[in-house]
């Protein structure tokens, strides 16, 4: 695809290509704009009004605050403090554990019909035990977080780890290269690509866990609760509001964690996205 | 294949099925002596063997097979749906770039809301019920199987196409010709990993919606009991089962299909 969309006249077809991706979002948030003043319905504010919205709810506090309001200190900052370290956990558990279970074929074989098991769990289904263990509150969140978001990082590492050039490995034991060594410079190199594979779908797991486990009955704070919150108040330029903002965080996470890949993993997978 | 490889590759994989074995039998043990022992206290961690017993028990009980029956029917009609919806929209983003450069933003920013965040609006929009799950469901699921299939067409053998089109052959001809083909595996890879969503998807909604029928229903109502962590993990146990028969199922269909495609590589969101 994107071979044919760089031809040498790239820089001719800038306008166009600007054009076509703008057009059509542009086009289609004026037809919403249009259809939903003209029905007027409850259910399907403008956009101009749900931005507007958001705005004055999150964004229009005091300079001094980086311009967020109560209900953004609120709200907000704790749920991106539990998906960040609940991430953060999860991905620092998963690759430590698919290091170690990765190097040798008999632990990871001990290991796998556990750890299939483990992942074909729907994670939200152990919320409940969770919340029974943590009660309601940020340990319960994080927990659910990290058991849901671990697998995709643990499994990945594993098998990346596996599927390293067995020649590599001899080289390293006739310079008889220490564990540590090893560690840096040929199991993490060889496991990267995989990895950030599965760091990105641990990546939207947490925000989705995030937020399941802020929409349970008795938590108090976060965005998951505001979204309740609203709901039951009947409140739908909220609702809005929050999936807005949901889109945007996680169009933010995800674009951060790209970045890191492309630096961690050089040029040579540039063309990989996906 | 020689006969001594493949004898040694069945050795291989018995070694490997008995100390599997084993590792469930450790990882059992321990949540058993955990239990038992009274480090952890039993409403937060029965021992396994009653929750294995009770998770048997529950095969039994037709109140509890009819939920999992309404659980796997929203899951089975969202991905069907997804399916429907996503493989056309790939074959034409995969297709004509320009439509896959128009729509590119707004999908950048539509598949990155995260799907259960939908729950409040959805249940707004359409009351709690089973239209609910399924959209939940088809929402989430149509974004894996719409990036594999634009993905599998990128890998599409140009020599092919441009023999197709040498003959003649117009742009829809070439793409059902060579494009789905080629892409093929890649939108089976996509379904199942869509699976797994699907699964979570499906769960999520009937334990935030409380009521009605579903493995979730009982989840969420077995959590609220007290003293109920047996149930609810009775429950889990057959989520994860039905996971795992699942993705066991759809890797076999992948292999018997296309036994040529290599290590199946879409890793999907």
């Amino acid at each position: 695809m994107t071979a044919q969309a760089t031809p040498p006249g790239a820089a001719q077809r800038l306008p166009r290509t600007l054009a076509l991706r703008l057009g059509v979002p542009v086009v289609a948030v004026a037809l919403w704009q249009l259809a939903a003043r003209a029905r007027g319905s409850v259910f399907f504010p403008t956009p101009a009004r749900i931005v507007d919205h958001g705005y004055h709810l999150w964004f229009s506090g005091p300079a001094e605050r980086a311009f967020l309001t109560d209900a953004a200190v609120r709200d907000l900052l704790p749920s991106l403090g539990r998906v960040l370290a609940g991430f953060a956990l999860a991905a620092a558990g998963g690759i430590v554990l698919g290091l170690a279970l990765g190097r040798s074929r008999t632990v990871y074989a001990l290991c796998d019909p556990v750890l299939q098991f483990a992942r074909a769990v729907p994670p939200p289904a152990l919320v409940p035990v969770f919340v029974v263990v943590f009660d309601l509150g940020t340990p319960m969140q994080l927990a659910s977080i990290v058991f849901g978001a671990i697998w995709p990082v643990l499994i990945n590492t594993a098998e990346g780890v596996r599927g390293i050039d067995p020649l590599r490995l001899d080289v390293a034991a006739t310079v008889r290269m220490r564990p540590a060594a090893r560690i840096v410079l040929l199991y993490l190199p060889a496991a990267l690509p995989r990895i950030f594979a599965g760091l990105r779908l641990s990546l939207s797991l947490s925000l989705i866990l995030m937020v399941f486990s802020e929409l349970l009955p008795g938590t108090a704070d976060g965005i998951g609760f505001s979204l309740t919150d609203a709901q039951t108040r009947s409140d739908l330029l909220t609702v809005w509001a929050v999936m807005v903002l949901l889109g945007a965080l996680g169009h933010l996470l995800n674009s951060a964690l790209l970045a890191v890949e492309r630096l961690a993993l050089g040029r040579h997978r540039a063309a990989h996205r996906t | 294949m020689s006969p001594a490889t493949v004898r040694r590759k069945r050795a291989g994989r018995a070694r490997s099925a008995l100390l599997g074995a084993v590792g469930v039998l450790v990882a059992f043990a321990a949540c058993e002596a955990l239990g038992r022992s009274g480090t952890v206290r039993s409403a937060f961690l029965p021992p396994a063997s009653e929750v294995l017993v009770r998770a048997v028990e529950l095969g039994g009980d037709t109140a509890f097979l009819n939920g999992v029956g309404a659980t796997l029917q929203a899951w089975a009609t969202g991905l069907a749906l997804a399916c429907a919806l996503a493989i056309p929209l790939g074959l034409l983003l995969g297709s004509v770039p320009a439509a896959a450069q128009a729509t590119r933003v707004l999908i950048e920013f539509l598949r990155p809301v995260p799907s259960v965040a939908l729950i409040p609006l959805v249940s707004l929009l359409l009351g709690a019920g089973s239209e609910t799950t399924v959209a939940l469901v088809t929402y989430a699921c149509v974004w894996p199987v719409l990036f594999n299939t634009v993905y599998g067409l990128g890998e599409t053998d140009p020599l092919a196409k441009d023999t197709l089109r040498a003959f003649g052959f117009g742009r829809l001809a070439v793409l059902l010709m060579a494009g789905l083909p080629s892409a093929a595996p890649f939108i089976a890879a996509g379904v199942r990993i869509a699976a797994g969503t699907a699964l979570i998807l499906a769960v999520a909604g009937e334990i935030l919606a409380g009521f009605g029928e579903g493995l979730g229903t009982f989840i969420a109502q077995a959590g609220m009991a007290t003293d109920g962590t047996r149930d609810v993990l009775a429950g889990v146990v057959w989520a994860g089962a039905l996971g795992l028969v699942i993705n066991l199922a759809l890797t076999a269909v992948e292999r018997r299909l296309f036994p040529w495609a290599p290590e199946h590589r879409g890793s999907g969101t």
